[in-house]
């Protein structure tokens, strides 16, 4: 039992091998069946997704949440499967017919890519590609597309406006979503998933506490979720990108969007959290997806907390924070992990540690006085007298006289 | 026929078929979607090559920065999809006389260079070609002048961009 995974792929080889088949085609065979047993565990993990995020919303809103189909509401979600499977299936007036039903599977089909770099095991990964954390980011731009052409292709101007606002946030986050994933990058002198996960003694959230939250708010921001998520602003451009969708169509956007909350979680638990990194691990690797999983459900329940707990930022204010705060803070962050990592090349761990999380507080209280001289200007730019916004007489009396 | 035969022919064939289709098309987000399915192939290729950090940013740049500004812009203006008239102009010929002579030379000059012929060479298992180019962008025997000359060149369009933007409080 030492490592089940392997050994089953190990039995399958030499049972095609018997057949006579070749070693290349044995290996396709083995990879395909690898995939389809991935995306279909981690599929239905999504259908489970449904339930905990509306129980969990329920909670922080002081409600019951689904409680009539099954124990605690839990076969809801298959209510709600069915509910979409049978739905009709509406072809807005001039949309782009084939861009239009493309759009939900790239959007679901970037999110089931990613779990190909997330390190289940000690030995049981994906592909341990040596530009994973790259991989990651490359997978993301690609999700982008998907919303664009959802966007494009629903000849709507709302799902055309809900689009741009995608766009921008993505391009925007994603600078500092790459500069807080160069730190580990750096600390583990590689960006193979397998080896930042073996690098971590201790995690890297001990080391780099601020490189995991600046990861983590704009991970928050490329999935589009409250505060950030001014793509599918309700309140303004009624459900954005997928407002023409409907039926099962309308499902792929819906369950790609909360497995790809998953996924980011499982990848800051992986890079920051110590991916299947647990007691008792190296004698029954079966733990590993284990240790994996509770982590990744951890990082998911605080996005969540955030997102019920926090109101929508407007887009100026949006893009402000990450141009003006969260970039330089990352750079900042970057150069002085970088010099202080050469700096300490023959020091003790614990030394090693110490002082990286010594910086990492300092830095972060640094932040906190820019801050609050900042509010301070704030606060007083913003209780200054100002005149009132009246229309002029003029104006007034000329659309009298039009009717 | 190896796997990885395959894999290169129908790459290969998805590619060139993406990109006549990108300047055939009609329809201007078509055609930039076309386009990024061709450069898809193209990173599918570098992959083949064993170059996984090409095939990366190939994706990252061409397809998550520069294809999405295309698509980005097209949008932005209007009327994509009625664009009447005929796609090619009097000087077609002219154009495709230019191709054909750019492309005999090119394939000319690479059947000279030695590397034409080589078939290619399996890598050793715990080969890490990202760290060899690392070390080769920053070492004074490999590239670091065009290296540094390149950030330079950034930072310039960097600092240029924040002073073309910048608010001056007259």
């Amino acid at each position: 039992m030492s490592d089940p995974v392997n050994s089953i792929a190990e039995w399958l080889r030499t049972i095609l091998a018997s057949w006579g088949l070749s070693e290349g085609l044995i290996t396709v065979i083995l990879a395909v069946l690898g995939v389809v047993i991935l995306a279909t565990f981690v599929l239905v993990v999504d259908i489970l997704l449904v339930w905990i995020e509306r129980k969990m919303v329920a909670r922080f809103q002081d409600r019951f949440g689904p409680n009539r189909v099954g124990p605690y509401g839990i076969i809801q979600p298959i209510a709600d499967v069915i509910k979409l499977l049978i739905k009709e299936d509406i072809m807005p007036m001039g949309a782009d017919k084939f861009i239009f039903n493309l759009a939900p599977i790239i959007a679901l089909a970037t999110v089931l890519l990613l779990w190909a770099v997330v390190p289940l095991a000690p030995t049981v990964i994906g592909a341990d590609i040596n530009v994973a954390v790259l991989y990651v980011v490359a997978i993301g731009s690609i999700g982008t597309l998907g919303i664009i052409m959802a966007g494009w292709a629903s000849n709507n101007k709302y799902a055309l406006l809900g689009a741009f606002r995608t766009v921008a946030t993505m391009i925007a986050y994603e600078v500092p979503m790459i500069i807080a994933l160069l730190i580990p990058v750096l600390l583990a002198r590689s960006m193979g998933m397998q080896t930042i996960v073996n690098a971590q003694s201790p995690w890297y959230i001990f080391i780099v506490p601020l490189a995991a939250v600046i990861l983590f708010v704009s991970s928050i921001a490329e999935l589009g979720r409250t505060p950030f998520d001014i793509s599918e602003a309700e309140s303004e451009i009624v459900a954005g990108f997928h407002i023409e969708y409907t039926g099962m169509k309308f499902g792929l956007f819906y369950a790609g969007e909360l497995l790809h909350a998953l996924t980011v979680s499982a990848l800051i638990a992986t890079i920051f959290l110590g991916g299947w990194r647990g007691p008792y691990v190296d004698q029954l690797p079966l733990l590993g997806p284990v240790y994996l999983f509770i982590k990744a459900f951890l990082v998911y329940y605080l996005i969540m907390w955030v997102r019920y707990s926090f109101p929508r930022v407007r887009i100026d204010q949006m893009l402000g924070f990450n141009w003006k705060f969260l970039t330089p803070l990352a750079l900042f962050l970057l150069i002085v992990v970088a010099i202080l990592d050469k700096a300490m090349a023959d020091v003790n761990t614990v030394w090693y540690v110490l002082v990286m999380l010594g910086a990492n507080l300092l830095i972060v209280w640094g932040t906190m006085m820019i801050l609050r001289r900042y509010a301070r200007i704030e606060r007083v730019r913003i209780a200054e007298e100002r005149p009132v916004a009246r229309a002029p007489e003029s104006d007034n009396n000329e659309l009298v006289g039009q009717e | 026929m190896t796997v990885m035969q395959v894999v290169f022919l129908v790459t290969a064939v998805v590619s060139l078929g993406g990109a006549v289709m990108v300047v055939t098309t009609r329809n201007l987000i078509h055609a930039a979607l076309w386009l990024i399915l061709t450069l898809f192939g193209v990173a599918v290729m570098y992959g083949l090559l064993s170059a996984p950090f090409f095939t990366v940013i190939q994706v990252v740049i061409y397809i998550g920065a520069i294809a999405i500004l295309m698509i980005f812009a097209i949008m932005l203006t209007r009327r994509v999809k009625q664009e009447p008239g005929s796609s090619v102009n009097k000087g077609w010929w002219l154009a495709g006389l230019m191709a054909l002579v750019l492309f005999t030379a090119l394939v000319w000059m690479l059947s000279t260079w030695p590397g034409f012929q080589t078939t290619l060479p399996e890598l050793p298992q715990d080969f890490d070609s990202i760290k060899v180019l690392g070390a080769a962008l920053v070492s004074t025997e490999g590239y670091v002048i065009p290296f540094e000359i390149a950030s330079v060149l950034l930072l310039a369009a960097l600092i240029g961009s924040v002073a073309v933007a910048w608010e001056r409080k007259s």
